[in-house]
């Protein structure tokens, strides 16, 4: 176990859950924010999955903000590109560049895109907002870990929608097929993509059951939930031989009550009346 | 000169000294290996060579994957394949991160005739031009597709190399220089020059033999680089070969000059070339806008088709 989990680990009591959910807390806020300052973006897959990124990035990755490109480093790949708010919160928040880019969100040569470009941002490991793409890279990724001996893990944040992409499965069969028990899958299980519900768009269920039958290790659990979310992580790390696939129940757009399970909040911002709601909800004013 | 031999070979042997001298190489195929030669580097570095299975968008983002953790990645499959099935992941997760990934596809062109349709590709070329931050590179013989192969290696970044499966002759010696972006001339001649790639180049030293039995000085040049496009050595050609032309052919070369300057066929991360600028003082055709001049001279010409062959 590495020195950062090694401290999560023991931490992980009422007080370190709540520090965690205080920080996730002003995430939402900042997507929120950056999103109704640049008068687009999407806040519904933004938020549900921010307490998973915030385990990540706050209780798990071996990672060093002053060093982005620290050989050693685990990676991060939101394959669900859109969520880009969360990821660049996230990031902020870590010290990776100044909040103060927050304020440039989506315009014309900011740094921050409208999806991340790992060329611009310090700590994306990779382009995404072509959906699909990112597990193929985390195989990639992972493989050159073998290759240089190195311990790192790489995640990949996939959305329940992108699931219809047939490349994921492609590269699900590659990692089973590489045995790379250093990757893992967390799957954004919201329910919802762009034109409704999954079930009624083009149904990706059963969707434990996939992995599985695709030679993974599989969880279940409430991506809400920091104690759930740390304890998979956990167990995902262990070395068994295949990758492990973390499948989080989630809300799309958790936190703003108005933006809850509702599929038209999937990619319009909210205007400064409904922002101001919503940071309200958050604890914000 | 040397025997005749695949394209594609040269890209096998070619990989056998990367893997001797690279620990970094890394190559990647498609469940085609005998047929694009990656199974010379499998055969000799196994433990570096990733079989992705009939699964071409997952094997150009694992190449993305392993390129951004400091490997240099070939991967290879048919062209049709290679580029067709996946130009959206070239363009959104190779060329966007500036991968250090080299798509090496063979069976380019017409040249698997009898496959028939599904195999051949003819637009292999122009699918990785539109795409930034990619050189393309069509080799016209084995010793040059490996000496290509080498250079892609050296270079950092997206590099598209098309190769071929036939045996076809060697037109290069292992002395021709070979730089990305810097054409060759393989046959002097100045009453005409023909400009070829790949397979072609083997055609049009045919065709400037049977030209010279009538009296046509052809020139050849074997742009073996199409992306960064070397201008410079289509312009001089182009400029000699006026010299000995009609006006109405003049105007040919004039437009041709136009369009190959008015938008630079190199992209900002590569090394510019410089702009062909009003050298003869021959302000009628030099420098552009051409519209005027070229007008003027064209209505002034008798067209013929002679013109146009002489050109
Ligand atoms: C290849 C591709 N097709 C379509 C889109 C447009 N798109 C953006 S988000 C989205 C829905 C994603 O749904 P899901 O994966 O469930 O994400 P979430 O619910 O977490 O937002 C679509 C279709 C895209 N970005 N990429
Ligand atoms: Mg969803």
């Amino acid at each position: 176990m590495r020195e950062t989990e090694r401290a999560a680990a023991r931490r992980l009591n009422d007080s370190f859950v709540r520090e965690l959910e205080e920080r996730a807390r002003g995430i939402r806020a900042e997507v929120v924010r950056m999103i109704a300052r640049a008068g687009s973006g999407h806040p519904g897959g933004s938020l549900s999955i921010v307490d998973i990124l915030t385990a990540l990035y706050f209780a798990r990755l071996n990672h060093r903000p002053k060093d982005p490109r620290w050989a050693g480093r685990d990676r991060m790949i939101l394959s669900k590109g859109h969520a880009a708010p969360a990821l660049y919160a996230i990031l902020g928040e870590c010290g990776y560049f100044p909040k103060s880019e927050f304020l440039k969100l989506r315009r014309f040569g900011a740094m921050l895109q409208g999806h991340p470009d790992a060329t611009r941002v310090p700590g994306v490991e990779t382009s995404t907002g072509s959906l699909g793409q990112g597990l193929s890279v985390g195989v990639g990724m992972a493989l050159a870990g073998r290759l240089d001996r190195r311990d790192y893990r790489v995640y990949v944040c996939l959305g329940d929608g992108e699931l219809e992409e047939g490349e994921v499965w492609e590269a699900a069969m590659a990692a089973a097929h590489y045995r790379l028990d250093r990757l893992c899958a967390i799957v954004d299980f919201n329910g919802l993509q762009i034109d409704g519900r999954i079930q009624d768009t083009l149904n990706p269920e059963p969707i434990p059951a996939k992995w599985k039958a695709f030679g993974w290790d599989v969880c279940e659990i409430d991506g809400h939930d920091f104690r759930q979310i740390i304890r998979a992580l956990d167990w995902a790390a262990g070395p068994k031989g295949k990758p492990s696939a973390i499948v989080a129940r989630t809300v799309k757009g958790k936190g703003v009550s108005f933006m809850e399970a509702q599929v038209n909040w999937h990619g319009v911002a909210p205007c400064a009346d409904e922002a101001r709601r919503a940071l309200a909800e958050l604890g914000e004013s | 000169m040397g025997t005749a031999k695949a394209i594609r070979d040269g890209y096998g042997e070619a990989l056998l000294e990367l893997g001797r001298d690279d620990r970094n190489v890394v190559v990647l195929d498609a469940d085609l290996a005998e047929s694009t030669r990656s199974s010379v580097f499998r055969d000799a570095y196994p433990d570096r060579f990733f079989n992705a299975g009939i699964a071409e968008q997952n094997m150009i983002n694992m190449a993305v994957g392993l390129a951004l953790s400091g490997k240099t990645v070939f991967a290879s499959s048919f062209a049709i394949f290679a580029t067709g099935r996946c130009w959206e992941q070239l363009r959104n997760s190779v060329a966007a991160t500036r991968a250090n990934v080299k798509v090496v596809a063979s069976h380019g062109g017409l040249t698997v005739g009898p496959d028939g349709l599904s195999h051949q590709c003819v637009e292999d070329i122009s699918l990785m031009r539109t795409i930034p931050h990619f050189a393309v590179i069509v080799p016209c013989d084995w010793l040059e597709a490996k000496k290509a192969v080498l250079a892609a290696a050296r270079m950092k970044g997206p590099v598209y190399i098309r190769t071929a499966r036939p045996k076809t002759a060697q037109v290069t010696a292992e002395e021709t220089p070979f730089a990305i972006g810097k054409s060759v001339r393989l046959r002097p001649g100045d009453d005409v020059t023909i400009i070829a790639c790949g397979v072609m180049v083997e055609a049009a030293l045919e065709a400037a033999g049977d030209l010279a039995s009538g009296g046509i000085a052809a020139g050849v040049i074997d742009m073996h680089t199409i992306k960064p496009l070397d201008a410079q050595a289509v312009m001089a050609a182009a400029i000699v070969s006026r010299s000995r032309s009609s006006p109405m052919a003049w105007a040919l070369v004039d437009l041709t000059v136009s369009a190959t300057t008015a938008r630079p066929p190199v992209d900002s991360a590569r090394p510019t070339m410089t702009r062909h600028e009003n050298r003869s003082g021959d302000s009628k055709c030099w420098p552009m806008p051409m519209v005027a001049p070229m007008n003027q001279k064209t209505s002034a010409s008798s067209i013929s088709s002679l013109h146009v062959v002489r050109l």
